[in-house]
């Protein structure tokens, strides 16, 4: 049956959200860059400019900490941008790692940040220092192009392709779905990395063939999963794509629709979706079902509400039946039934793993994917010594971490001793819970921030820790995840405990995600703050301990135990 | 100043988009006596017309209904245009206005006012109403008590301190006086509803007490009331003489006292509000305040800690007898040493050791003595011995009062004086040492919220003024505090709708920190008073690379400079007098040498003429 199409391509601009006029006017994302830029009395760029820079990887951010201050002393906020890097699949060789680490003490606040989609994030960089930053970051053959904004975003696929041919296979996929999905307009070129357009090109000409002049309708999620590793919650994005493996080689992958994480706190019609299986593609499909997934989107997709726009709301008004009909009629062909596939886990698998090649790989655990050198640690520096001494690739993994790549079985002691030397080796002592724990940037530069996360969760977890070591739960791995408001960016909803901010001091607690990532959590307290918190959990811990099953992780038991339902649907979550 | 002066308020208030208020505002400023008679008679005719929606179509000087709304996620803006519509449904006027754009002579004029509001977080404003709430919880809130209102509070009740915003928005109306027109509302999450009958029933109240009525011309033609603020406005103002001098200071209250430096800033500048009223001090843009300063007790009782008089020894100053420790505090200086002071001195107390400084052929030693020394290490250094205290205040110098720029024009904020002041603090002989005023209001600080005041007076400075004509251009050159008269001359042109163009350069070490009164140029730029500003900031650049000053931009856009003056641009310069103002008459020599094709005796006596002309005119300092 056919839905009316309401609000979508099809519709005028004037009836469409006034981001979709913003973008149809901008001139393929130049607006008034140039201008903001050269502007001195400001350290922001205009409003309109601050929606077109977030496709270049560049958002517009000020220290929340002090805009009350400054308010008063009749300063303008401390704007500040965040650059996000596009880094498909993860990986970036060590001569990379160098020059972006020299950035951040150039120009940016002096630490890098590991994502949860796999790349780099610089925070507090200066307008008058915004292009110089970019350029560096381009001079190493990486670029910020879709990092942020309504496009196809980083694709992430599981951690380190060096690992196996699969891997291998997964992360050349992810890098070209990135290339294939790149919008093209030469405003970036122009605008930030200053070189002028080459001669013959037509400047009129259309500049976006596959996005058009309104690109999509919100951001477009892409995520590779490895099985049994599920270490990319591939049911998490608007696309999952699960490696299918025969004979070491990917033959072809099932296809996942209409995943994604944000909501709004109390709007039952926002909720974080699961994927549905669509069917399965052939390898050699791949690229094409990606794109003809993203232009369903692009024309059907929900342009007047922009919480409602993501690809999950399109899926779940119109169906996923309605998705394969829709993608076969523009394929020529039909997906074909998907094949049977099982993930046994969402987190990494830290410490040292042998590649089939025979070389080592160390997945290094970094709270909150912050590398920066502190009084405990020389984080920093010690990533800069390891970079120089084993020239080769780290790989970035979608859980904050990072993997150190293709260390020869003699060079083992000489790395694990710089680790040592820095104080950064995986701690024997850190509980299950802090390994697979991730908090978000939240406070001070985030905007969307409610309350605390990168900066308060390693405490709450210092004082959870205490209890768990008390229950015998030390190296029981439960699965952590704060934010600071209910936008999803370290995947919350897919986490055995959840905390999402609320206010200052206040969270929404959430319980009863699966330990493989294919069931969403469900609310158990709402606002709550540290004391409340932590009596909660406490008895729950202890609960755990003496009355769990063989294997069955915390979220299966609170769901048994009757603390918390099992989640059906997302169009549940709220209600 | 021209008489075609129209009230600030009256445009603040004006139901027109800023565009056509700036249009109608240079027009009319243009229109003789006669013209606007004519005017005045033919729109009151054509206002019959209009009867349709006679509320929203003439609003009479301030409108029967303010809305005030705080929006955080934009719904207390949606229900402040359903409270709108259902004004307009009953006929009733009204102004709606973000509470971030509410200003105290909106509140001062307004008649009914609906407060919508939401809270934030635990308990806060949402940011845009932060100013408001701020203004009313403080000194300088206006009294209200010709004001009815009403609040419509939204929340979410999940949170402790529900609709809490609203609350305290309620009780502080209240609080100034303000009558309750109808009992808050508070809404939950699921406002609608509720927020609607609040709505109706507030909507059905104002009209209960405000039944409409067919509009009077005479009463409500807007070319009416600008005339009668035209006639309020042109009021005998620097001709009043006032009583108050520097022997005989006025005790102004200081209302606010605000650091406009950022933590992190290697400067802490002030920003100083002064209430003047009952003083009957009327100030023209340009003028100085001169603050009478005191000594810090501390310093005195340090001071008198090592003299070998007694603190109530009697000495005389100007004819009349007091106390050594009162002279000490409020008639002489006790700060930095000069060179006369110390040779009276060594005169009086005969120590060889400063005798032969001061004999010296090569002053260098003594001016590394006088460097950084108070009257304090003198003292310690050099006892007085077989000295008195009467003959000990006769060496000492009088304690001179300081002059700050004004920052502010009386069209802008009546009966109001704002300083810019640079606090001087340093480190010199292991003590912290402070500048008089900044001692001073350092001492403000300490005594927290009692009634502050500040002994003033009035200097004029008549070489110092706006141009004669609103339409002549101004190019404007304040580095550091000295953009403080900058700030008063925009805001009168402000006031007074002036159309000239107005280019603002200013200069100081850190952008981040250092950018005075950033806002306010920002808004002043964005509703198009301020028609350039370039800014230098000192420190911002590479270690390495050489410093950029305000000189610099003035030759980086020297063409367009030069051009602006051809046009009958005024050039004001003010700030530093060491450095700064020689290098900047430099630069202005240099551009009108090149940009004009000149010699340079020609430039010279180019520049030379702008002075003759009062086309140049400098405070410096």
């Amino acid at each position: 049956m056919d839905m009316p199409r309401r609000f979508d391509l099809s519709r005028p601009l004037s009836e469409l959200h006034p981001n979709e006029q913003l973008k149809f006017d901008s001139r393929y994302l130049r607006g008034t860059l140039q201008e903001g830029l050269a502007d001195a009395i400001t350290g922001a760029i205009s409003d309109d400019d601050t929606q077109l820079t977030k496709f270049f990887g560049i958002y517009q951010q000020d220290d929340r900490e002090v805009r009350d201050e400054r308010r008063r002393a009749r300063l303008e906020p401390l704007y500040q941008f965040m650059v996000r890097v596009r880094l498909p699949g993860g990986l970036c060789t060590t001569d990379q790692w160098l020059a972006l680490d020299a950035l951040a003490r150039d120009s940016a606040n002096g630490s890098l940040r590991l994502t949860t989609r796999q790349t780099f994030q610089f925070h507090g960089v200066l307008k008058r220092n915004l292009r110089r930053h970019v350029q560096g970051i381009y001079a190493t053959g990486l670029d910020t192009i879709a990092a942020c904004g309504d496009d196809n975003r980083n694709v992430i696929c599981t951690a380190n392709p060096l690992f196996s041919t699969a891997h291998r296979e997964a992360g050349e996929t992810a890098r070209r779905l990135g290339a294939h999905l790149l919008p093209r307009t030469g405003a970036y070129r122009e605008i930030l990395l200053e070189q002028p357009a080459a001669d013959g090109i037509d400047p009129a000409a259309e500049e976006e063939p596959l996005y058009g002049r309104t690109y999509l309708p919100r951001k477009f999620k892409i995520a590779i999963a490895v099985p049994p590793q599920n270490d990319i919650d591939v049911y998490a994005h608007d696309l999952g794509l699960i490696a299918i493996v025969q004979d070491e080689r990917i033959v072809g992958y099932n296809v996942l629709a209409g995943g994604g994480m944000g909501m709004t706190h109390k709007i039952a019609a926002t909720f974080p979706r699961l994927g549905d299986i669509a069917g399965f593609c052939a390898a050699e499909d791949v690229i094409e079902v990606a794109e003809h997934t993203m232009c369903i989107q692009r024309d059907y997709g929900d342009r007047h509400d922009r919480s409602h726009a993501r690809f999950k709301y399109t899926i779940e008004d119109r169906g996923v039946e309605w998705f394969r009909e829709e993608l076969a009629r523009r394929m020529g062909k039909p997906l074909s039934e998907a094949r049977p596939f099982h993930l046994d886990s969402s987190g990494d698998h830290y410490g040292w793993q042998q590649g089939s090649d025979g070389r080592w790989h160390y997945t290094l655990f970094i709270e909150n994917g912050r590398v920066a050198d502190t009084d405990q640690h020389t984080l920093m520096s010690g990533l800069r010594e390891i970079a120089r001494t084993f020239p080769g690739a780290f790989a970035l993994t979608t859980n904050q971490n990072l993997t150190i790549t293709g260390i020869t079985g003699s060079e083992r002691a000489r790395l694990e001793s710089l680790l040592r030397q820095h104080r950064i080796a995986n701690d024997d002592h850190h509980t299950g819970l802090r390994r697979q724990s991730m908090a978000c940037v939240a406070f001070p530069t985030c905007g969307l921030a409610m309350a605390e996360s990168e900066r308060y969760l390693p405490a709450l977890i210092d004082k959870l820790d205490a209890s768990l070591r008390q229950a015998g739960l030390a190296q029981q791995p439960i699965s952590i995840r704060m934010t600071g408001c209910p936008n999803g960016c370290a995947r919350p909803y897919l986490a055995e405990i959840a905390l999402v901010g609320k206010a200052p001091g206040k969270y929404n607690l959430y319980l009863g995600a699966s330990a493989n990532g294919d069931r969403l959590n469900a609310l158990h307290r709402e606002n709550i703050g540290e004391q409340q918190i932590l009596e909660t959990l406490q008895p729950l811990f202890q609960r755990y301990a003496a009355e769990r099953q063989p294997n069955e992780g915390f979220g299966d038991f609170v769901i048994r135990a009757g603390v918390v339902p099992a989640m059906p649907a997302g169009r549940d979550f709220q209600r | 100043m021209s008489a075609v002066v129209t009230h600030a308020s009256v445009w603040a208030n004006a139901p027109f988009d800023p565009a056509l208020a700036e249009e109608l505002r240079s027009l009319i400023a243009r229109l003789d006596a006669t013209q606007r008679l004519w005017l005045n008679g033919y729109i009151a005719g054509s206002i019959d017309a209009l009867v349709q929606a006679p509320a929203a179509a003439a609003p009479s000087g301030p409108p029967l209904v303010t809305i005030l709304y705080g929006s955080h996620s934009g719904n207390c803006e949606q229900l402040a245009k359903q409270i709108g519509n259902a004004l307009t449904q009953r006929g009733l006027g009204f102004l709606t206005l973000d509470m971030l754009d509410c200003r105290k002579t909106h509140l001062q004029e307004a008649r009914n006012v609906l407060v919508v509001v939401s809270t934030h977080g635990e308990g806060d404003p949402p940011e845009r109403a932060l100013p408001l709430h701020e203004l009313l919880h403080s000194r300088k809130a206006p009294k209200l008590d010709h004001l009815k209102f009403s609040v419509l509070a939204l929340g979410d009740s999940t949170y402790e301190r529900y609709c809490e915003t609203g609350r305290q928005f309620d009780a502080r109306l209240e609080a100034l006086g303000a009558q309750r027109l109808h009992a808050r509302t508070e809404c939950d999450v699921d406002f609608h509803e509720p927020a609607q009958q609040w709505i109706d029933a507030v909507a059905e109240e104002l009209l209960r007490a405000n039944p409409v009525q067919a509009p009077s011309p005479q009463a409500s033609s807007p070319v009416s009331s600008l005339l009668h603020f035209a006639a309020a406005a042109n009021r005998p103002a620097a001709s009043v003489a006032n009583a108050y001098t520097r022997k005989n200071p006025f005790e102004a209250t200081v209302m606010s006292n605000q650091r406009l430096t950022a933590p992190g800033s290697t400067k802490d500048v002030r920003h100083i509000e002064l209430s003047l009223e009952g003083s009957n001090i009327h100030y023209e843009p340009g003028d100085a305040i001169g603050v009478v300063p005191k000594n810090q007790e501390s310093d005195v009782g340090a001071l008198l800690g090592v003299l070998p008089f007694g603190a109530e020894h009697p000495v005389t100053v100007g004819g009349a007898e007091v106390s050594l420790r009162q002279a000490l505090l409020d008639h002489f200086d006790i700060g930095l040493l000069t060179q006369p002071l110390v040779e009276r001195y060594a005169a009086a107390v005969n120590t060889p050791l400063l005798t032969q400084l001061l004999a010296a052929e090569d002053s260098t030693a003594l001016q590394r003595y006088l460097n950084g020394r108070h009257l304090l290490d003198l003292i310690q250094e050099h006892p007085p011995e077989n000295l008195d205290a009467a003959t000990f205040a006769q060496l000492l110098r009088p304690l001179a009062p300081r002059l700050y720029s004004i920052a502010s024009s009386l069209r802008a904020t009546p009966d109001e004086a704002h300083l810019t002041v640079s606090l001087v603090r340093y480190q010199s002989l292991g003590r912290e040492r402070r500048g008089v005023v900044s001692g001073w209001l350092a001492d403000l600080e300490d005594q927290g919220e009692h009634d502050l005041h500040a002994p003033v007076y009035l200097q004029r400075n008549p070489a110092f003024r706006l141009p004669a004509s609103n339409d002549t251009p101004m190019i404007m050159i304040g580095p550091g505090t000295g953009v403080a008269p900058f700030r008063a001359f925009l805001a009168d042109r402000e006031a007074s709708g002036a159309s000239g163009q107005n280019w603002l350069f200013f200069g100081d070490r850190s952008f981040h920190s250092d950018f005075l009164y950033q806002t306010e140029w920002l808004d002043w730029r964005k509703r198009g008073l301020l028609h350039r500003i370039d800014v230098a900031f000192s420190r911002d650049g590479a270690p390495a690379a050489p410093k950029t000053y305000v000189q610099h931009r003035m030759h980086e856009h020297g063409r367009e400079l030069f051009e602006w003056l051809q046009n009958g641009a005024h050039l004001y310069l003010c700030g530093d007098a060491q450095s700064m103002a020689p290098d900047v008459d430099q630069a202005l020599h240099r551009i009108v040498e090149r940009h004009g094709s000149l010699s340079s005796d020609e430039a010279a006596e180019y520049v030379l003429d702008l002075q003759r002309q009062r086309r140049y005119q400098k405070d410096v300092y």
